[in-house]
């Protein structure tokens, strides 16, 4: 950093240093005024708190400008382009945000009589019948929490199903280029895993596949549209030689927005796929989650489905919250109470306000723009397997070869153009993956300056300009952090300094 | 289409740069008997307008806990949740962003999460705490398989206290892992004996403090018997609040705690998202599931935040890792954090303070009157009552007079005579003292 723009606060202008809470701590302030209780007897039979927990004092505006703080120096898909391919950092429109807090929605206790929450059910029975037409399947669980969660209730339903025919099997086959989630699924649900390699093609390789397929394979977990952005076109030969040999098919639906209101998962021969509602169906990641997975499901799967499920009763609704009350053998429950109804508001207003001819505009879109980056950055980068892709573009990093720059080098360096990296080093199948996925919700004019953006940066590294991205980020409220040392001593919670020792 | 900025015009200049007449060119691998060449059997678009009529036609079929009187608890707690949470937490730049993969563009979120994780370790007692699950039954059952991977011991007791959401999640996400459960029967009395059934084969003993049905329980003595036994004790917390006034499982000798945090900024949401958290001893640090955050410099030597410990995870260690769970409850916890941040260690007292003080005059009022026992000794601001009939037809006569009485026991444990007249009520800060004559009025006369 050079010294002249050295300030004596440490701020830089409209980027402001802040502190974490508890070095602000003004012992005795709240930033809530709360009545003091009326004195009586407690009921705590003696198990009440003695000593002080450590929590700092602030009051609310101190809070407030805190927060907002810290907010700025995140990225997200508000502030501009965040091409992380498999993630669909689509555009989250605020009318969900709106509609999840009105009270007669967000303000429901799940355990109200089921008669005073009849429009909760009906909007459950709303979202669960869009997403099991769009994907052309006859089941769905909403339980779910998140992707990785639908995905371990698909393959436990997967399991309950056929153990009930007396063969629970062994295995489950996962290509190479699956997202983690997917071994660690199967993994969870007590499977052993066993990968299968891609093609030149960047597909699953269906000879590989089928000498793995016998009757002790459980299931296959495919994504499609693949992690490499790429359709397989064999899917549906791959469907009937996985029902031949007596196993499910469990598709990884984390891609969907490629295809929504175009294909029909069903109509490839798929039985099981979650879908995550924070992708294809725009409801916020929010950091990290919440997230919400529904999971459609092919009829022979549907009575082993999870609990609970909404039932239409006349013209009511209700909610089978217990085995005993269904005549199907359900897996039980996989969650606190009905799953992730606050995504589910957000999730069907998203699909009412685009309607089947807007959702197919959604995945002709998200190709198209996929496809725009890579005609128009093939020629600089360098491109693994041949195009059309479908809604992300798959890079790897032999156009930086012999120039001293990394893949993270970069990325790193995208940061400093305002742009978030692309998905990087995943998936496996290539050498230094560069995944982008712009989704539809972007202009051309964006995508256009990225493209420049990305020549440019691609012309100075061959230029030899290394130290360029070695430095980089310079423009971030942090430059690279050691991530070794983080991992080597770990330091998870906050401790107050040691006092000074005398000298 | 007002989320689809491309016009027409774009389209074609950027089909004409790929080299295709049409966008169903971009779709030739798609096998020819799945493309469907026109819309789903669908609705078309609506305005924004149109959607939220929609959307208020169905908010209004229901009942909202905003609108009445409410005592509803089991495990869902309707707190009041300053303003400013819900206005911070929709900042885009936290409400828009991903996982914090790249930290230089996410110091905001580490930072937010390195707080979370520091408060959920100083309010439970423990030393450590991961950056969220997916809520507390689920985080129950991430505990449980915790312990088994830390004792590598594969039977596990479950207590009759537990919430029942906790104890069949737990079930069933560890139906297919070859652990062997065994579960007490609902223990709406307390004082069910638990330690007998340890012995060396036992990787964990899993309780709730305060219980399912309200009473407050030091778990000391069986901390004791857990470690003499070479067993863990995991502690389930489904009121955070109580934090603010009860003991924490760490001081009672806890190994893991799993917490549902939703009371502190989150709204109820008919039951989700809300935010699940497992707290732990250090040293079992790194068989915890989910995201960790860590605190480092940067090339500057400034101090940042990091994920970190990332070979635990399924996207390093893929069927290695210690769990599947990716995206978690990151939002949620940021509402946690800032909620707890407003109250600061007076505010967190007194809240907890007034659901506590709440709750025992309401149960006062109701031993006062005929026919109703107060099952409970000891509880925070949830316990357990017996009718003179059958709870869920009480409720539903209360809901007929727009007060949402509580959770009857049965609801969640159906058919069982014994549990058929119990009811859970709970009482919050947002319980008024016409809220409370309310419902002893209307108790009166549905009896």
């Amino acid at each position: 950093m050079a010294d002249v723009d050295a300030t004596l606060t440490g701020n830089r202008g409209l980027a402001l240093e802040e502190a974490v809470i508890f070095e602000q701590d003004s012992p005795g302030l709240s930033g809530v005024d709360l009545p003091q209780p009326v004195p009586g007897n407690d009921r705590l039979g003696g198990l009440g708190r003695s000593g002080a927990i450590g929590l700092p004092g602030l009051s609310e505006p101190q809070v407030v400008r805190h927060y907002l703080r810290l907010s700025r120096m995140n990225y997200g898909i508000d502030s501009g382009l965040y091409p992380l391919g498999s993630c669909t950092m689509k555009y989250n429109p605020r009318l969900n945000e709106r509609l999840a807090r009105l009270p007669g929605l967000g303000g429901l206790h799940p355990l109200q009589p089921i008669s005073t929450v009849q429009g909760a059910l009906e909007l459950m029975d709303a979202c669960a019948h869009w997403l099991k037409v769009l994907t052309g399947l006859p089941g769905i669980t909403m339980a779910p929490a998140a992707g990785a969660h639908g995905e371990l209730v698909g393959l436990m339903t997967i399991r309950a199903a056929l153990e009930a025919r007396g063969d629970a099997r062994k295995r489950v086959l996962v290509p190479e280029s699956a997202h983690g989630t997917n071994p660690a699924s199967a993994h969870a649900c007590g499977y052993a895993v066993e990968s299968i390699a891609a093609n030149v093609r960047g597909r699953v390789d269906v000879g590989a596949l089928k000498a793995k397929l016998d009757a002790d394979v459980a299931a296959i977990m495919l994504t499609n549209p693949n992690t490499c952005g790429l359709f397989e076109n064999d899917i549906i030969e791959i469907a009937d030689a996985v029902h031949d040999a007596g196993a499910f098919f469990y598709c990884d639906g984390a891609n969907f927005n490629a295809i929504v209101g175009r294909v029909r998962p069903g109509d490839l021969g798929i039985d099981c796929m979650h879908l995550n509602l924070h992708k294809t169906f725009s409801t916020p990641h929010g950091g990290g989650g919440p997230g919400s997975g529904p999971v459609v499901l092919s009829a022979p799967l549907v009575p082993y489905a999870p609990l609970p499920m909404v039932e239409r009763r006349g013209d009511g609704f209700a909610l089978v919250e217990h085995a005993g009350d269904s005549s199907a053998h359900p897996l039980g429950r996989v969650k606190g109470f009905h799953g992730q109804f606050g995504m589910m508001v957000r999730a069907l207003a998203y699909m009412m306000s685009l309607g089947s001819d807007g959702l197919r505009q959604v995945a002709e879109d998200a190709v198209l723009n996929a496809n725009y980056l890579l005609a128009r950055l093939k020629d600089t980068l360098s491109l693994p397997f041949e195009g059309p892709c479908m809604h992300e573009v798959l890079f790897d990093d032999s156009f930086l070869k012999d120039t001293g720059v990394t893949t993270l080098d970069f990325a790193k360096a995208m940061i400093d153009e305002g742009f978030h990296p692309m998905t990087m080093y995943f998936p496996l199948v290539v050498h230094g993956a560069l995944l982008m996925e712009p989704t539809e919700t972007e202009s051309k004019a964006t995508l256009d300056q990225f493209i420049e953006t990305v020549k440019g940066l691609a012309e100075r590294a061959r230029a030899g300009d290394a130290r360029h991205f070695k430095d980089a980020p310079r423009l971030t409220p942090r430059r690279r952090l050691d991530e070794t040392a983080a991992a080597r001593n770990p330091v998870l919670v906050w401790r107050p300094p040691p006092p000074q020792a005398a000298e | 289409m007002r989320y689809l900025p491309l016009t027409d015009g774009d389209r074609r200049e950027m089909l004409a740069a790929i080299g295709v007449g049409s966008v169903d060119d971009l779709f030739v691998d798609v096998p020819r008997e799945a493309r469907r060449d026109g819309p789903v059997d669908l609705p078309e678009h609506l305005g924004e307008m149109e959607v939220e009529r929609a959307f208020a036609a169905m908010a209004a079929r229901n009942l909202s806990t905003a609108d009445v009187p409410s005592f509803l608890g089991a495990g869902a707690y309707g707190h009041h949740v300053p303003a400013a949470v819900d206005h911070l937490i929709q900042r885009g730049e936290f409400l828009t962003s991903y996982t914090p993969y790249q930290p230089e563009v996410s110091q905001g979120t580490l930072a937010y999460l390195f707080e979370f994780q520091t408060q959920v370790a100083l309010i439970t007692g423990m030393e450590v705490a991961n950056a969220s699950l997916y809520d507390g039954a689920t985080a129950c059952a991430e505990a449980v398989t915790m312990a088994a991977r830390i004792t590598k011991r594969k039977k596990v007791v479950l207590s009759g206290g537990l919430h029942p959401h906790y104890r069949e999640v737990t079930e069933t996400m560890t139906r297919f892992l070859g652990i062997e459960m065994a579960a007490a029967g609902p223990d709406w009395r307390g004082g069910e004996d638990l330690a007998s059934g340890v012995d060396d084969g036992t990787a964990c003993v899993v309780v709730q403090n305060p219980a399912f049905f309200g009473h407050l329980t030091d778990f000391a003595p069986l901390a004791e018997a857990c470690h003499a036994a070479g067993a863990l004790l995991v502690v389930v917390v489904t009121e955070v609040v109580s934090l603010g006034a009860v003991r924490p499982p760490g001081e009672m000798g806890a190994d893991i705690v799993a917490v549902e945090g939703q009371s502190l900024g989150n709204a109820l949401n008919f039951g989700g998202p809300t935010v699940g958290v497992l707290a732990a001893r250090q040293k079992h640090l790194r068989q915890m599931p989910g995201r960790l955050v860590g605190e480092t410099t940067d090339v500057d030597g400034r101090r940042g935040f990091v994920l970190t410990l990332s070979t635990r995870e399924q996207h390093i260690r893929r069927e290695k890792a210690t769990s599947n769970i990716c995206t978690n409850a990151g939002l949620c916890a940021l509402a946690f954090t800032i909620h707890l941040t407003l109250l600061g260690e007076v505010g967190f007292a007194r809240l907890a303070a007034l659901n506590h003080a709440g709750a025992v005059r309401l149960a006062d009022r109701l031993a006062g009157i005929d026919g109703i026992d107060v099952v409970n000794d000891t509880f925070f601001n949830e316990f357990t009552i017996r009718l003179p009939k059958p709870a869920v037809a009480v409720v539903d006569a209360l809901a007929d007079r727009k007060i949402l009485g509580g959770v009857p026991v049965a609801r969640l444990i159906p058919g069982r005579a014994e549990l058929e007249h119990l009811l859970l009520v709970a009482v919050t800060e947002a319980s008024t003292e016409a809220h409370i004559d309310a419902l002893t009025e209307a108790l009166r006369e549905v009896l």
